[in-house]
């Protein structure tokens, strides 16, 4: 059951991100496991989307470990890695919470771009490209294959010519996990990849992503508000409060944890004691 | 048609007619109504206040006639229409002003000045003619795009789009044929003035294409263009000076040399975006400039370089020797051949610029150029290392850059610092953005008018730098996002459709 503890994919230890004063993650430790999808959860300001950060490498942690273990056993750390090298060798792809397409370029365009450290080897550093080699055109005819494959997958290819800023909201959505996809990722990071979108909407992204899980043995790390999505498909979920760790476990087990509900719902001024109590404050 | 509208059109018209004539008065009160003029012991004023009335009066009677009987609309349609109007009222003022040294003298009361000379007649046919092409232009283009939607932009982009395609090709041949057509027409002699501003525009559309790759492409403002292109014309002429090398062999050298240059300039910048990026980079253009006349022992300074070695064909000389271009051929010498020879160079060294850069476009590279423009830190989110990125479009479009100060330095034969300063680069620029960012086809149109226009109108003494301020301000107005905006994919799943420019981001630097 507890796949994360004994086949890690990711591992965060003893993570601290400091702002100045402010301690935005601290001393935050946790598992993700192969091919598991594991919910990140909190209330607003907790540190998820800082703990992202410091997994993809856009902010440097201030202390801490963070390691992939790929399938086939080699390893990165990433805490000191310039975050295209995360992407591209670590093999760690992420979302953003305000989807960042490429507005102006079609949604092909945008699966090709994602594409890019392969295609600029098969174009020889663009000489070969320029000069119209074919074993490059054969890589680029292999670019637009794989990326009709993922809009086909997330429903997209009557849209494909389109510009991504024209797409609505939740189409959006789906294309920038479609864009991570194509860079063949060890471990998916999205930053809310249901926010805005209507219950259809979440529900077919909840098959997509065990899609993403079941056939392509991509571990998924989701920060997630919708309920619905958290409890529906993961399988592990840890809970942070105030940059802290507060539950680690299977939805179940975090669901009826007193901390996780103090956290959330907050408690009565007549209950503060007892629950505190409770909860080994 | 009842009296009730007729009335209301009229009062609108009127204030509408009113609202232009005091723009023009304040535009006129200084422009047209004080001259200065030497005396003895100083200068000296000379107020002609008749000559602002008669202003006045064209621009009101002109629109409130325009307003009643042309465009016969209840108001103004939109404030950009009134704006390109402000541009007609402004040209109105214009030519009543370049009436007024031919034959409105009598009127003013000013004494006659010298600037009447024989071809005055011949600039205000010119300037009534674009008047006259603004007028009518303007309100079709706007009815057409407001038809399909509110604001300027898109849909009149969209109506460009098929002139690309064609446009493309058509301007290619032409730009083949022209010195033919020229010499058929004017003779030998007299194309040679023309020739030579046909090669000057291409000389800018080549810089403009390699600077599209920097701005348009990697949306990276670089203000010190300039730099590379000194870079270049000064790599041939010290080569060729110290060591006599040839233009052939230095044209690659300054390519590579000046990409260097690009690559030493671009990496401290990478860091900064926007603003900041625009004035260092501006700043690295100075320094160039600055140490190119500073250096007297190696670049000879203020005095520049001289003797620059002129392009051979195949190691033949456009001399008038026994072994120069026109003995060999059996022709009989004429040092036009030299000029038709340097406006094919040029005109090849811009082909294969725009063929390069179309291509890139369509590489990885390309797109991610493109992608930096969008979004950088997406970007990064997808493993592209955006230093490596930054640094080869600073470096592609600096080797333009450089082949076209080679070639700059070989057709003038003399360099000196003084031809690449900040406005230079600062054309490059607004050829860039008046023509689209990105738009290959709208760098070509820009160049031509703005040089070719620039050039053609040096009669009209220092009154151009007005004409060519209106057209940069109505065109900015019209099409903020430069004449041809629309953005053409570089890759199709079923077709490749243009993306208007609304979506399309400028970039941060």
């Amino acid at each position: 059951m507890s796949n994360w503890k004994d086949n890690p994919a990711l591992t965060v230890e003893h993570l601290t991100m400091r702002f100045g004063g402010l301690v935005a993650v601290d001393d935050l430790s946790f598992n993700v496991g192969r091919s598991d999808i594991t919910a990140l959860i909190g209330p607003n300001g907790a540190g998820k989307t800082t703990v992202f950060n410091c997994v993809t490498g856009f902010y440097k942690p201030t202390e801490g470990r963070i390691a992939v273990h790929h399938a086939d056993g080699s390893e990165y750390l990433l805490e000191r890695m310039p975050d295209f090298q995360i992407s591209r060798d670590a093999k760690v792809a992420r979302t953003f919470q305000n989807i960042r397409l490429f507005g102006g370029m079609t949604v092909l365009e945008n699966l090709m771009v994602a594409q890019h450290n392969p295609l600029m080897t098969a174009s020889g550093l663009s000489i070969a490209g320029l000069l119209g080699f074919p074993s490059f055109r054969r890589a680029e005819k292999g670019a637009v294959a794989k990326a009709r494959y993922w809009l086909e997958k997330v429903d997209l290819i009557p849209r494909a010519d389109d510009p991504a800023a024209d797409l609505p909201y939740g189409d959006q959505r789906r294309l920038e996990i479609a864009r991570a996809m194509c860079t063949n990722p060890e471990v998916l990071c999205l930053d809310e990849p249901a926010a805005g979108l209507n219950p259809r909407e979440s529900a077919e992204l909840n098959e997509l992503l065990m899609y993403i899980r079941e056939d392509h043995d991509t571990s998924v790390v989701l920060i997630e508000h919708d309920m619905s999505v958290v409890m529906e498909i993961s399988d592990h979920v840890i809970v942070l409060d105030y940059g802290e760790k507060i539950a680690d476990g299977t939805p179940e087990e975090v669901r009826n944890d007193p901390k996780v509900i103090a956290a959330y719902l907050g408690v009565a001024d007549e209950e503060v004691d007892e629950i505190e109590e409770e909860v080994g404050l | 048609m009842s009296d009730n509208v007729t009335e209301s059109r009229m009062k609108a018209s009127v204030k509408d007619s009113g609202i232009a004539a005091l723009i023009t008065a304040a535009l006129a009160f200084m422009l047209v109504g004080m001259h200065t003029k030497i005396s003895i012991g100083g200068l000296e004023i000379d107020y002609r206040w008749a000559l602002v009335g008669i202003a006045i009066a064209v621009v009101f009677f002109g629109r409130l006639l325009l307003n009643m009987y042309v465009w016969r609309a209840e108001g103004p349609r939109t404030s950009m229409f009134r704006m390109s109007l402000l541009g007609l009222a402004i040209l109105g003022a214009a030519v009543v002003f370049y009436l007024s040294d031919g034959f409105l003298q009598t009127f003013s009361g000013v004494s006659p000045t010298e600037a009447a000379s024989g071809n005055n007649w011949l600039w205000i046919a010119v300037v009534v003619l674009v008047a006259a092409a603004a007028a009518i232009v303007t309100p079709v283009l706007f009815a057409m795009v407001g038809k399909s939607r509110g604001g300027g932009g898109g849909s009149a982009a969209a109506m460009l789009e098929p002139f690309g395609k064609w446009g493309a090709v058509l301007l290619g041949a032409l730009a083949f044929a022209i010195p033919l057509i020229l010499i058929a027409w004017l003779g030998s002699r007299g194309s040679r003035q023309y020739l030579d501003l046909a090669i000057l525009v291409l000389t800018y559309v080549m810089l403009g294409w390699g600077l599209n790759i920097v701005v348009g492409l990697a949306g990276l403002l670089d203000l010190g263009y300039v730099a590379f292109y000194a870079v270049g014309a000064y790599s041939f002429a010290l080569l060729s000076q110290y060591f006599g090398l040839g233009f052939w062999i230095c044209l690659p050298l300054a390519g590579i040399l000046a990409a260097c240059w690009g690559m030493v300039l671009g990496y401290p910048v990478l860091r900064l975006r926007g603003d900041y990026l625009a004035i260092v980079t501006l700043a690295f253009g100075e320094i160039i400039r600055v140490v190119l006349l500073n250096w007297y022992d190696f670049t000879g300074g203020p005095n520049g370089i001289s003797g620059i070695p002129r392009p051979t064909l195949f190691g033949i000389e456009f001399s008038r020797g026994d072994d120069g271009f026109a003995a060999m051929f059996g022709l009989s010498y004429s040092s036009i051949h030299r000029i038709i020879f340097l406006y094919y160079v040029i005109l090849i060294l811009a082909l294969i610029t725009n063929f390069v850069t179309m291509r890139l476009r369509r590489l990885p590279v390309g797109r991610a150029w493109e992608a930096l423009r969008e979004d950088e830190i997406a970007c990064r989110s997808l493993g592209i290392n955006t230093t490596n990125t930054k640094l080869s479009a600073f470096a592609t479009g600096a080797m333009f850059g450089g082949l076209a100060g080679s070639f700059f330095a070989t057709r003038q034969g003399f360099i000196s610092p003084e031809s690449f300063t900040f406005m230079e680069s600062a054309v490059i620029l607004a050829i860039v953005v008046l023509g689209g960012l990105g738009s290959q086809i709208g760098v070509v149109i820009a160049a031509v008018v703005m040089i070719g226009g620039f050039e053609f109108f040096r009669d009209l003494q220092e009154y151009r730098m007005l004409v060519f301020g209106l057209l940069m301000v109505i065109i900015m107005v019209w099409k903020p996002r430069g004449l041809i905006s629309t953005r053409k994919p570089t890759i199709g799943l079923v077709r490749r459709k243009g993306i208007s420019a609304d979506m399309v981001q400028e970039g941060q630097g």
